[in-house]
């Protein structure tokens, strides 16, 4: 139940971005959602990718230190208090989230979380038991 | 002639060119059997180079004796090259070796003496007399550089201030109220505490401070001007290493052209670090010393590693001893940051205690304008270290950080980079990049 996100560590330099991003594109590989955390000498871009396993070869390829990493991709009400609840199935639990990002489906009437918790299971069963709706890998990827 | 000259020792610092090769000859001819007789590690090192003591009749003979390394003091680590009973030894200073060993350097109450009479030498150079309020800002502790120059001082019997390194506010204050004359620390630190003052408020131009004695660390004319213009005082380099005797070894008097070197004790070679044979006269190349009068730690032509030239022609100081040129490099990696001594070998050990694998790493030296040397350690992200959460990235910039600091007592600043992002050449990789202005 849980998605591969594609992590690459980038130093906070001119073009680096752009590298990333062509890397991707002549793999014909497809970014569904990103984010991006920084500091001032480095940042750390975290994909959504349709084949995950293409858009690491093709990193690595082109120099770069890339991480697969275990997330749970959440599907959630967009409307006011969607996010709040899904949360709220977490902390009531005492899961630790180490990091968040959301983005809005094709279909546009629900969004999808992306979660980074430390202990996956214990997230899945809190967010299943509490009614929320967990996106396969497949289902990711087919978005 | 030059009565006018500040000077410690006229005796030995004019004396006729003649009469001090004599001095060295027969203080070489001792030297060499009290190794032999009292260090068996150096009595195999002569019987290896097939030299007796007998062999060395006078100062021209030196070139048959082997020279020694910081590799002897490795070896023979902490005190086998001490040539006296630890009954004997009334100090021991230490600085940072290539492998975590540090460098032991003892002494006995005549070397003591004998350090204390060189830093006199050096100290008077410059005009320093009693009365003189003389605040030494080197820092106190293994490092040599605070305890030699407060003998010195002592020994000419100024006024010793002793603030040892950091706490500028302060150091200013004491500067401004107690009327501070004459003032020893790095030149690096010259600069801060001359930016500092100002930042107070100060203006230097009313102080009554004279002259600095600036050293421990490479610097260049151009930071000699910077400095003389911040603190409205003469700044003088000073030489020394902790092997021959610490700070006092060689000093610049107020022709500043050159350093002097205290050659009655220490006496100077050039040689070329390829061959190991003596470079024209003038010609620059690696310095090596041997110790005349050291009882405790005795040095047979110790290759400092440093560059740098002997000047035969006389100084317009009038003194007689001849001088050297100020440092302009080095022929191993050695880096000295803020007085410490930084061997890559030594970064790299400690990255590699933390990957278990050698990373990829680079060091840049910089001297920001009117700031000090500072040091940044550029390592490269492995997959192995690389996590998607910050936090543990940040975590392990500081661990490296916390370590390195822990092992060579120096605060750097840590960097990670993307792989392959530094330079590599053919071979060796490029692991120090030096940005500071040597003005070599």
């Amino acid at each position: 139940m849980t998605a591969i996100q594609i992590s690459v560590f980038l130093e906070n330099k001119s073009g680096r971005l752009s590298e990333v991003t062509h890397a991707l594109a002549e793999a014909g590989v497809n970014v569904r959602a990103l984010s991006l955390a920084e500091t001032i000498d480095y940042g750390v871009l975290r994909l959504i990718v349709d084949r995950p396993g293409e858009a690491k070869e093709a990193l690595n390829g082109a120099g770069f230190t890339v991480t697969e990493t275990e997330v749970i991709a959440v599907e959630m009400p967009d409307r006011p208090g969607g996010l709040a609840g899904i949360v709220d199935l977490l902390t009531q639990r005492e899961l630790n989230i180490e990091y968040l990002y959301a983005f809005v489906g094709q279909r546009g009437e629900n969004a999808i979380v992306i979660f980074r918790i430390d202990d996956v299971s214990a997230a899945i069963s809190a967010l299943q038991e509490g009614g929320a709706r967990i996106l396969s890998a497949d289902e990711l990827s087919a978005i | 002639m030059h009565e006018s000259t500040p000077c410690w020792n006229r005796e030995i610092e004019f004396m006729a060119p003649d009469q001090l090769r004599a001095l060295q000859s027969d203080r070489l001819r001792e030297v060499v059997k009290l190794v032999y007789e009292k260090v068996p590690y150096y009595r195999q090192k002569l019987d290896d180079a097939g030299v007796r003591p007998q062999d060395i009749k006078s100062i021209e003979d030196i070139g048959r004796l082997p020279f020694t390394t910081k590799e002897d003091l490795r070896e023979t680590y902490p005190f086998g090259l001490f040539a006296v009973p630890m009954e004997e030894i009334v100090r021991i200073h230490a600085s940072s070796g290539t492998t975590g060993k540090s460098t032991v350097v003892g002494y006995t109450k005549h070397d003591v003496e004998t350090w204390a009479e060189v830093m006199a030498r050096t100290l008077a150079a410059g005009g320093t007399h009693r009365g003189d309020l003389l605040q030494n800002s080197y820092g106190y502790g293994l490092f040599t550089g605070g305890l030699g120059a407060h003998y010195g001082a002592e020994r000419i019997g100024t006024s010793v201030i002793p603030t040892s390194g950091g706490q500028t506010k302060r150091q200013v204050q004491i500067l401004q109220d107690f009327g501070t004359t004459v003032l020893c620390c790095t030149p690096s630190y010259a600069l801060v505490i001359g930016e500092v003052g100002r930042e107070m408020g100060v203006n230097f131009a009313d102080l009554p401070l004279r002259v600095g004695f600036f050293g421990a660390e490479p610097w260049s004319p151009t930071m000699r001007q910077e400095i003389e213009s911040s603190l409205h005082a003469h700044a003088l380099d000073i030489y020394g290493l902790s092997e021959i005797i610490g700070p006092g070894v060689s000093f610049e008097c107020l022709e500043k052209s050159g350093l002097h070197i205290n050659e009655d004790h220490f006496y100077p070679e050039i040689i070329d670090p390829e061959t190991g044979e003596p470079v024209p006269e003038s010609q620059p190349g690696e310095l090596v010393f041997t110790t005349l009068t050291k009882e405790a730690l005795p040095l047979l032509r110790y290759r400092t590693r440093d560059i740098s030239h002997v000047i035969a022609e006389p100084c317009g100081c009038g003194r007689t001893i001849r001088r050297m040129r100020r440092v302009t490099g080095r022929t191993d990696d050695m880096l000295i940051i803020r007085g410490v001594n930084v061997f890559p070998s030594q970064i790299e050990e400690v990255l590699m205690g933390i990957e278990e694998t050698t990373p990829n790493y680079v060091l840049v030296v910089d001297r920001k304008p009117r700031g000090m040397d500072e040091l940044e350690v550029q390592v490269e992200v492995s997959e192995k270290t690389f996590s998607d959460e910050m936090s543990r990235l940040e975590v392990l910039s500081e661990r490296i950080q916390s370590e390195i600091e822990s092992t060579l007592g120096l605060r750097v600043s840590v960097r990670l980079v993307e792989p392959k992002s530094l330079a590599r050449s053919m071979g060796k990789a490029k692991r120090v990049i030096d940005r500071r202005d040597l003005g070599t």
